[in-house]
């Protein structure tokens, strides 16, 4: 039976039916719907978030060598917090099939940056597989697994965003139950760095086994359409190499031109790519991302390609980008913008969102913000511009901490809670350990609101839904020597006003944490809650505007010019009715 | 047969994925090969949401190329003026529910805001149908629907797949507490677009769209 999946979807579908028992990670776009999909349709797969990828790593890596097929889950970045264990475990290798999926991201579409991870893969020795479409998002966790056990190692399975966020047909298969792999303790091999100079050939070989494995593998195939194996090539023959959704990129351009599809792009094949190469005038390397197969070809001393130097290495591909850089006929897409206004319509804070209180004091309060990975970013878009640097997961503290010691004396971190749990809880301590004075914002809004509302260790359950012990913040914040802590109702705005002021104002590290769940938690629809969303009476209302300063994207103008809030989109966070000097918003009766 | 290539845009919270997801799901009922792709990640409203669907015999890439949309479907004025560029300028289409959604993050947007779009995409040569879906939509009782009085409307131009096609996908995947309202909503759209249907893509004929015969 075919059925319509997201390449994401797939991939859980690929775990479940090869039998993986233990499914990890942390949520980051554009990996997340991997280990939610598991969760919600595959209960014989154990699966769970993390407080971050490491710890979702090397929990996956002690199920791998106790025995189990295990997956694990993140998007590229995520790989980065994982890389201390991800480039020690081809040391050991691992007993149980072991893939971890890293979901790269060009283009940028939800990442701070664009980073290609086959490059993390060569650096620790591990290989990488590359689906290009939604079936071998399936098919390839089945290899993925098999090679892991074959080889003894762990294994990469590289999507990018347009594979991950794809839907295709796939053929579903049933679930094969592997049986667990028994565990011997052996501390030559698991423990102790002195032996690990005896395991260090181990992971030269393991490549160079997969290097011969790569020329048989048939997830390597060639696609012959001009030119034959070992005859000349014709007059201006032209050949691809390609990987992943790049792949289907090269087909659609050009139809009529031999493929070799690398499915296992570490390592590759060499005597099958000389051949293919030495069959074609000029060789197209076709791949999202860096040069990573180009280098690898041009390292062999082949000649004829043509890659980054024409297609780059910036941003996300396209069939049409790739047919202009080759030169090929595309239709022009005429360019309205210069005529007519085509407003751009950013993403903002979500209508009801407890954030917006947050930064409405910041920016009044005029201090420097160190800003963190969550929707709170868009602080630093306008109309607030209340937060002024973003990196990656857990900066924030660290890095207002540097801004202090620069002489930013009353510093501001903003984390959420999720990021706080993932890494800043030891950016928090290191802080006043070393004598610190910031302000740190904890924006509590119970979930991990940016990717889509998952659970964590703070929001007291689990994946599965399960209740779990709640991470007890203000304890924890305390615990690191904290004194001054308040906890205040993130939609009440003179709260949180006074309580950030204060926080600036006080002689030592000061910790707010602003409390109210994200308001596209299923929970907190106005139905659940049992309240009625707000309207603003005209024969009260003086159209001030003040109401205009919320930026709820509910409430917009009446042709005669008074503010209305949209019933459909209010979430009765009552913020509005705070603004309004002449109290004529309220809730409907 | 070739490949039919659609996009559909709108702001988030409007139903843009639900009513891509409809059409590849016919799609695939249809006997079609299907890819679609589509926004996801930062999970706000507001925000500017699109989604490519492609069918045919064989799909490969699930990225339509710019001028090569038969249907180019906006759920609101903006967003269509926003991908009218991807309309095929010798047979597609562009279909546009005639509704104004002020970015609410801009500054002056309210002023700015393209009011005459439709106008001057017709001036440009464009072949753009603007349906007041949500208008409609609120006189069947719930705004929301909009994006159904849309999908109608564009499943009477993609002849490819027939209308038991359509409502055998739609009851499967709308829950029943909702399928009534909604089934409305697609017929309103359908019977409201079908007389428009005759000249567009099936019949043809050409096919402008193939990259590899140039």
């Amino acid at each position: 039976m075919k059925e319509l999946l997201l390449g994401n979807e797939a991939i859980a579908r690929g775990a479940w039916e090869a039998g993986v028992k233990f499914a990890s990670g942390y949520p980051g776009t554009p990996s997340t719907e991997i280990l939610e999909t598991l969760a919600k349709h595959y209960p014989e797969v154990d699966s769970q978030w993390s407080a971050n990828e490491k710890v979702a790593f090397e929990e996956g890596m002690g199920a791998a060598i106790g025995g189990l097929r295990v997956m694990v889950t993140m998007k590229m970045v995520g790989l980065n917090v994982a890389a201390d264990s991800f480039m020690v475990f081809p040391y050991s290798g691992t007993n149980g099939g072991f893939v971890v999926i890293s979901a790269d991201d060009p283009g940028m579409h939800s990442s701070q940056n664009e980073q290609d991870n086959r490059y993390l893969a060569l650096m620790a020795k591990v290989p990488v597989l590359e689906p290009s479409d939604a079936q071998e998002c399936k098919d390839f966790v089945k290899l993925g697994l098999e090679i892991s056990e074959q080889f003894s190692g762990p294994v990469m399975l590289r999507t990018t965003t347009r594979l991950a966020h794809h839907k295709g047909l796939v053929e579903l298969g049933e679930r094969a139950e592997v049986p667990q792999r028994k565990f011997t303790p052996d501390a030559k091999r698991f423990s102790v760095p002195i032996y690990r100079t005896l395991l260090r050939p181990g992971v030269e070989k393991r490549i160079a086994n997969l290097r011969d494995y790569a020329e048989t593998t048939p997830v390597n195939r060639v696609e012959w359409r001009s030119g034959q194996p070992g005859e000349p090539p014709t007059q201006g023959s032209v050949g691809f190499v390609s990987s992943s959704i790049a792949y289907q990129y090269a087909r659609e351009i050009m139809p009529e031109a031999s493929v070799f599809r690398l499915g296992l792009t570490h390592p590759v094949p060499p005597r099958a790519l000389k051949e293919f190469c030495a069959a074609h005038e000029t060789v197209y390397v076709v791949e999202e991302g860096e040069p990573f197969i180009e280098d690898q070809l041009k390292a062999m001393g082949i000649t004829n390609l043509v890659g980054k130097s024409i297609f780059g290495v910036i941003g996300e591909y396209s069939p049409e980008r790739l047919a202009k850089a080759i030169g090929l006929n595309v239709p022009e897409k005429p360019d309205f913008g210069k005529e007519i206004t085509v407003l751009p319509r950013p993403p903002m804070l979500c209508v009801g969102c407890g954030h917006r209180t947050v930064f409405d004091s910041l920016k009044q309060l005029k201090v420097t913000v160190a800003g963190d990975i969550g929707c709170y970013t868009m602080g630093a878009l306008p109309p607030y511009e209340a937060s002024h640097t973003t990196f990656c997961m857990g900066a924030s503290i660290s890095t207002a901490f540097g801004l202090e010691r620069a002489g930013h004396e009353r510093a501001v971190a903003i984390i959420g809670d999720s990021t706080f749990v993932h890494a800043g809880i030891p950016a928090l301590i290191d802080a006043v350990y070393n004598g610190s004075s910031l302000t740190l914002i904890i924006l509590d809004n119970s979930t991990t609101g940016m990717t889509g509302q998952q659970p964590h260790p703070s929001a007291g359950k689990t994946l599965r839904g399960k209740p779990a012990p709640k991470l007890d913040l203000e304890g924890l914040v305390r615990a690191a020597g904290v004194k001054q802590v308040q906890v205040v109702d993130t939609w009440q705005r003179k709260d949180v006003a006074r309580a950030v002021r204060s926080a600036v104002g006080h002689d030592g590290p000061a910790v707010v944490i602003t409390r109210g769940p994200c308001m596209r938690l299923p929970e907190m629809k106005l139905s659940e809650r049992g309240e009625r969303p707000y309207f603003i009476d005209e024969a009260l209302c003086t159209k001030c505007d003040a109401c205009f300063k919320v930026w709820c994207p509910a409430i917009t103008r009446t042709s005669a010019g008074f503010p209305i809030i949209d019933p459909v989109e209010c979430t009765a966070c009552t913020v509005c009715a705070q603004m309004c000097p002449v109290e004529a918003i309220g809730p409907m009766c | 047969m070739n490949t039919t290539n659609l996009i559909f845009a709108g702001v988030g919270g409007q139903g843009v994925l639900l009513i891509a997801e409809l059409t590849a799901r016919a799609a695939v009922r249809a006997g079609f090969d299907v890819k679609q792709t589509e926004v996801h990640g930062v999970s706000q409203r507001g925000g500017s949401v699109e989604s490519h669907v492609r069918f045919g015999p064989v799909v490969y890439s699930p990225l339509v190329t710019a001028g090569q949309a038969d249907v180019v479907v906006g759920l609101e004025k903006l967003e269509g003026l926003r991908y009218a560029n991807f309309v095929n300028l010798q047979c597609g289409s562009l279909l546009v529910n005639d509704h104004e959604i002020i970015p609410g993050s801009v500054a002056g947007a309210a002023e700015k805001y393209p009011h005459y779009a439709i106008e001057f995409l017709r001036g440009k040569g464009l072949k753009v149908t603007a349906i007041p879906a949500s208008r409609w939509a609120k006189d069947l009782g719930d705004g929301r629907v909009a994006n159904m009085i849309m999908l109608g409307a564009m499943s009477a131009l993609t002849p490819q797949m027939s209308e038991e096609v359509w409502l055998a996908t739609l009851t499967e995947r709308i829950p029943e507490k909702y399928r009534a309202l909604n089934l409305k909503a697609f017929e309103t759209g359908r019977s409201f677009a079908s007389p428009l249907a005759s000249p567009l893509p099936a019949e043809a004929g050409s096919d402008p769209k193939d990259l590899s015969k140039n």
